[in-house]
């Protein structure tokens, strides 16, 4: 039997990386390392994909997502025990853009969350990465990265920090085994975004948003806009200069 | 808000949609929510997944597997499970569902809540039949679980009970063997009502899947087709599955599509094609079962006002008097259907208080709404249903005056007692008075 493809989920129990794994799954038995920060909600989404497909290993990992110690220690084992072929960096959460504006620990738990964490994970894999040269590494940064606008800075600074962060690994990575991959969803319809009640109908749909994403990730694309709409979109409001950006209430 | 219209498209209202997400939360979900209606996909025709400016607790999420028997076919899973995932996953390990309605676009749930049946009735029953065991939410904090031994009074207000009964969040159902994807099929036409239920009584014992398309508008006699299926071993590993909605109705037209102008010939061609290919052949389960889901957003082509269907049973005795006379109301009236489907239930019972499915004949119709006009064609309906002792699928309705579901559906009054305050629909205002 050939060996199942070794693939490593940060922030499984997010609802894109859920699908994607879904998808994952049903394409060929693979080997699934889903790590999160809640085991009962690990376990519910690990028994699902063994019913989906029950000559897949998968195996759940609860982890801390803050301390940079712990978090290479998590990585350092997943890796010694055997290559990785792709991770995908899924977490993240969306702070109240007001209350990040009025409570500085909730700035801060924001900027953790979505921009150092993530970052200290994909440092850790792409090390091992490195030594092997060879993986797949694709991290869920945002089009709320794009440009900082008065409804989601603080969020967005913290996307745009990933953007950035893995144009520099897709740098360092240039012509070596490694592939690195900037995913930006548009607002998804997922728990994440349940709040945002009366833009419910521009949301989009979560199935779309993770055939895309394990798609382009097939297709090793450096950038994956999902929806596509959002490239031209967000190349319309990065050029968009400053005094008509100062007139949109968005 | 979000305005939402059910299947039939006869209204669109605003709904405060919560989407409940995950098993651990629904209890928080529902206690912190005004009055609402659990709403999965929406494919029921009338109002009963509808709660105009209330709350809809949107199902779809809650779309996880959690174990599978792979020896004895005991699925268990989320509520918000597709009837379409189950037969995608299942169907090439050898597993199907035990039964399934006219379209895979609707979720485990709503299957259980509106208790819907299949071609293969008259073997299998209904789907409540095969259902194991079921987990409700209640909005008063409760967790129900019932099956046909555990609270066995639950189980049956639950089954077919319209979502009233607490939100069902998971079930248990058991799956059936099967062949592989494909049907030996056999299409014949006929010209009398008399030469259908013949051809019914004829296939009962030997095909498990029976239906008939009929023209409601042929002038003397009741003409129409019978489709019958069997599973079929046949190795057809060169053909792949059809391929998914190549057809789409993109926009709404301005009128309905189907109308007096355009029906009979519909109606004539559509005949005449189907008899000109009658006879054997093989078929994939997906256009045999659900010949429309090939069409997305079909339910568009009767304009914006939409459309009602009309889908009784009567009892069989009786049944080739009331099937004609009511085929003879319609075509009188000159509002013609075009979904005309006709077809024999069996013996089995439906477990559910309000279950529809009764021994008998059942007849599907669609009509354009054109208000009054067609109100007065469904009374002149509802009056051979009550006079032959039947009634309307529930999962269909939008119209039915209140005393006809209460004669139609005599175990009502002891459904009300499993009824969840917190929970109520256009439906259920509508015929049970909250």
């Amino acid at each position: 039997m050939e060996k199942h493809k070794k693939i490593v989920i940060i922030g499984a129990t997010s609802a894109i990386a859920e699908h994607c794994a879904r998808l994952w799954v049903d394409a060929s038995p693979v080997h699934l390392i889903l790590v999160g920060r809640n085991t009962a909600k690990l376990e519910k989404i690990s028994d699902d994909l063994s019913v989906r497909s029950p000559l897949s290993i998968i195996d759940t990992q609860e982890a801390n997502f803050i301390d940079p110690h712990l978090i290479g220690q998590l990585v350092d084992n997943i890796a010694t025990k055997g290559r990785i072929d792709l991770a995908l960096i899924a977490h993240g959460s969306l702070p109240d853009q007001s209350e990040c504006q009025n409570n500085l620990t909730t700035s801060h738990a924001a900027l953790t969350i979505n921009a150092t964490s993530p970052v200290l994970f994909a440092e850790a894999i792409a090390k091992h990465m490195q030594e092997e040269n060879h993986g797949t590494l694709a991290i869920i940064s945002s089009v709320a990265g794009e440009r900082g606008r008065k409804s989601n800075y603080v969020y967005g600074s913290a996307k745009g920090l990933i953007t950035r962060y893995a144009q520099g690994l897709q740098h360092r990575f240039a012509n070596t085994g490694v592939k690195v991959i900037i995913i930006k969803p548009g607002p998804t319809d997922t728990p994440m975004t349940m709040h945002l009640q009366q833009e419910k109908g521009s949301l989009a749909d979560v199935n779309v948003v993770s055939q895309l994403i394990v798609k382009g990730i097939l297709q090793g694309k450096p950038v994956i806009y999902a929806p596509h709409k959002w490239s031209l979109i967000m190349f319309v409001i990065r050029c968009m200069p400053q005094f008509l950006f100062n007139k949109m209430d968005i | 808000m979000v305005t939402i219209s059910s299947w039939g498209r006869l209204e669109r209202s605003t709904h405060d949609v919560r989407s409940l997400s995950n098993q651990i939360s629904i209890i928080h979900q529902l206690q912190d929510s005004d009055v609402g209606i659990p709403f999965g996909m929406g494919r029921s025709y009338g109002d009963v997944c509808l709660n105009p400016n209330g709350v809809l607790w949107k199902t779809t999420n809650l779309n996880r597997f959690i174990s599978f028997n792979n020896k004895t076919g005991c699925l268990v899973c989320e509520a918000g499970v597709l009837l379409r995932d189950i037969q995608r996953l299942f169907i090439p390990r050898g597993w199907m569902l035990p039964t399934t309605p006219g379209t895979q676009w609707v979720t485990l749930g709503g299957a259980i809540a509106n208790d819907v049946h299949g071609k293969n009735h008259h073997v299998e029953g209904s789907f409540g039949n095969h259902i194991k065991r079921i987990q409700l939410a209640r909005t008063e904090g409760l967790i129900i679980e019932c099956s046909p031994s555990l609270l066995p009074e639950w189980f049956s207000a639950t089954i077919g009970g319209l979502g009233l009964t607490g939100v069902i969040t998971l079930a248990e159902i058991q799956l059936k063997k099967t062949l592989g994807p494909w049907l030996d099929t056999e299409t014949i036409s006929f010209t009398h009502l008399n030469e259908f239920f013949q051809l019914a009584d004829d296939s009962e014992p030997d095909w498990e899947h029976t239906v008939s398309w009929i023209d409601c508008l042929s002038k003397q006699t009741t003409r129409g087709i019978f489709m019958r299926g069997n599973g079929s071993d046949s190795d057809h590993s060169q053909s792949v599955r059809p391929h998914d909605q190549k057809l789409t109705v993109p926009l709404t037209p301005p009128i309905s599509l189907i109308n007096k102008l355009t029906l009979r010939s519909f109606n004539s061609t559509y005949f005449n094609l189907k008899k000109r290919h009658a006879g054997k052949k093989i078929m994939h389960y997906e256009p045999f079962f659900y010949p429309l889901d090939n069409v997305k957003n079909w339910n568009r082509i009767y304009g914006p006002k939409g459309f009602f269907q009309y889908q009784s049973v009567v009892p069989r005795k009786v049944g080739n008097d009331a099937i004609q006379a009511m085929l003879q109301e319609v075509a009188r009236s000159g509002n013609g259907s075009f979904l005309a489907v006709l077809k024999t239930f069996g013996s089995r019972q439906s477990l559910g208080m309000l279950s529809f499915p009764q021994e008998g004949v059942t007849l599907a119709l669609d009509f354009p709404n054109k208000g009054e006009e067609t109100q007065r064609l469904f009374q002149r309906l509802d009056a051979i249903v009550i006079q032959a002792g039947g009634r309307i699928y529930l999962a269909k309705d939008a119209r039915m005056p209140k005393a006809m579901f209460e004669s139609g559906y005599p175990r009502f009054s002891e459904f009300i007692k499993y009824r969840d305050p917190g929970i109520s629909s256009a439906m259920s205002r509508r015929l049970m008075g909250s």
